[in-house]
């Protein structure tokens, strides 16, 4: 069970009231991220593993109305 | 149907209001608000009855860990459901009941304030709820009403106490839930009206008389509203009663049922076949899928079209948005649009499976419930009525609503 915390740096939210479907988060990190058919971002796993860390947080930055948000593990 | 009525004891709800004096003399004093209550409702067993049957006893005790004697109480009576009626009849009829349960969730969790969130249309529970509170004299806690406005969203929880808050009754982001932050960011029980009167009179027999009813799992009573019935209404249920025996109390013969909807528009709906066994129990229908949600029984008559009848609910729902959500707003338009479509024979070769890939897509994406709760009805519509939706796809109508033909 600790070697999974270890290997994650945490889980993305995405807050649906603020997210407008820009989808900068879907081209930074499709790897977790695709987008609905209208532009809004589908979690393909909320977890975001180590050796992604790097691009999730880059795509958290992107978000030009702060709706994604990576959470750290408790 | 033999059972001793509960919240539908004493004078016929047609009757109107229970006055003050007439509802103590049939039910005794209020007990006092012990801390005790708490356990006494966990052993209980009561689901909350605003839809979504969350354990009434875990409710309080997660207000009552955070209260420092500056609790809230909600008194949720927006009833927005547009095929329930339960709430409003018993807030008409039985208010004494409804405060006596919010008095007591006052005393018990150290609440400051009481609001009575009432549907805006339900002018008669008003009255009966102002009259009530002018018949108690002078109350321990200040209890006030707050109209909810006349919006399918307005009564879910966090959009009540974001209404309360601020006027504004769209939902708001989870968590802080309002346990956590509620009314004026303090620690809040929202909760609906029937659970509370129920809590009034649990708080006198005790948990042994309530779970002293009920056939399955789930104890006690609930009120159900049926409808597409001969005699439908308002009416209580001991809890594992069968939807085939509400059916014949409600005059409903088998052969004129096509399917039945449960729950309400965020239910599931079922073939008549898989409806008239099933008992009414909301945790026995949970692990089976379906949902009790907030006491609706609707049935569709047998010359009505199942894809029809889906896609006016779709239509409320996705009309009904809180229009905040890009999953809720865009999705469920095209979902109710696309519907709409198949049940007037005009879609396109792959509406179906968009139908399909969008309502896999949409759950848990909402800052609410809303969107899931279209979804979920119409994934259970179209394994309902399946045939139905294939063959409206092709063009064709279903039996019981054939595509016109062609002119030459």
């Amino acid at each position: 069970m600790k070697r999974t915390v270890e290997r994650t740096v945490g889980r993305l939210v995405v807050d649906p009231i603020v997210c407008d479907g820009h989808g900068l988060c879907a081209e930074l990190l499709p790897e977790l991220i695709e987008l609905d058919d209208w532009g809004y971002p589908i979690l393909r796993s909320p977890a975001v593993p180590r050796d992604l860390a790097a691009y999730a947080r880059r795509a958290v930055a992107a978000c030009p109305v702060l709706a994604l948000k990576l959470v750290p593990p408790e | 149907m033999t059972f001793e009525a509960r919240l539908l004891a004493g004078p016929a709800f047609a009757a109107g209001m229970e006055p003050y004096a007439a509802h103590r003399a049939r039910l005794g004093q209020l007990p006092p608000p012990r801390p005790e209550l708490i356990d006494t409702i966990v052993a209980s067993g009561l689901l909350g009855r605003g839809g979504a049957g969350f354990p009434v006893g875990r409710k309080w005790q997660a207000v009552e860990s955070r209260s420092l004697d500056d609790a809230r109480i909600l008194v949720n009576g927006a009833e927005a459901e547009p095929l329930s009626a339960k709430d409003r009849a018993l807030m008409h009829s039985r208010p004494h009941l409804v405060l006596d349960g919010a008095l007591l969730a006052a005393g018990v969790l150290g609440a400051r304030e009481i609001v009575l969130y009432v549907g805006a249309r339900h002018v008669d529970a008003q009255r009966s709820l102002q009259r009530a509170i002018a018949e108690r004299g002078r109350l321990r806690v200040p209890v006030r009403i707050v109209l909810a406005p006349d919006a399918y969203v307005a009564g879910e929880e966090s959009a009540a106490v974001h209404f309360v808050n601020a006027s504004d009754a769209r939902p708001t982001v989870t968590p802080p839930r309002p346990f956590e932050s509620g009314i004026d960011g303090y620690p809040t029980l929202v909760q609906n009206v029937e659970s509370l009167a129920n809590v009034a009179l649990i708080a006198r027999g005790g948990d042994a008389w309530y779970r002293s009813l009920g056939r399955g799992e789930t104890r006690g009573t609930a009120l159900v509203t049926v409808s597409g019935a001969p005699h439908g209404g308002v009416r209580e249920i001991e809890l594992g009663m069968r939807v085939g025996e509400i059916a014949a109390v409600s005059g409903v013969a088998p052969e004129s049922v096509h399917a039945v909807l449960l729950g309400g528009y965020f239910g599931r709906w079922l073939t008549r076949e898989q409806a008239w066994p099933v008992p009414l129990d909301p945790l026995a229908l949970r692990a089976a899928g379906a949902t009790f949600g907030a006491g609706v029984i609707s049935f569709l008559p047998a010359h009505q079209c199942g894809v029809a009848a889906t896609a006016t609910v779709l239509e409320y729902m996705a009309a009904q948005s809180a229009a905040q959500c890009g999953p809720c707003v865009f999705g469920l338009r095209a979902i109710a649009d696309t519907t709409f479509a198949l049940a007037t024979n005009s879609a396109g070769v792959h509406d179906l499976e968009r139908l399909e890939r969008w309502t896999g897509q949409i759950t848990g994406r909402g800052a609410c419930r809303h969107p899931d709760g279209a979804v979920a009805q119409l994934a259970s519509a179209m394994a309902a009525f399946s045939r139905d939706f294939a063959s409206h796809a092709r063009g064709r109508g279903c039996e019981v609503a054939p595509a016109l033909r062609q002119a030459a």
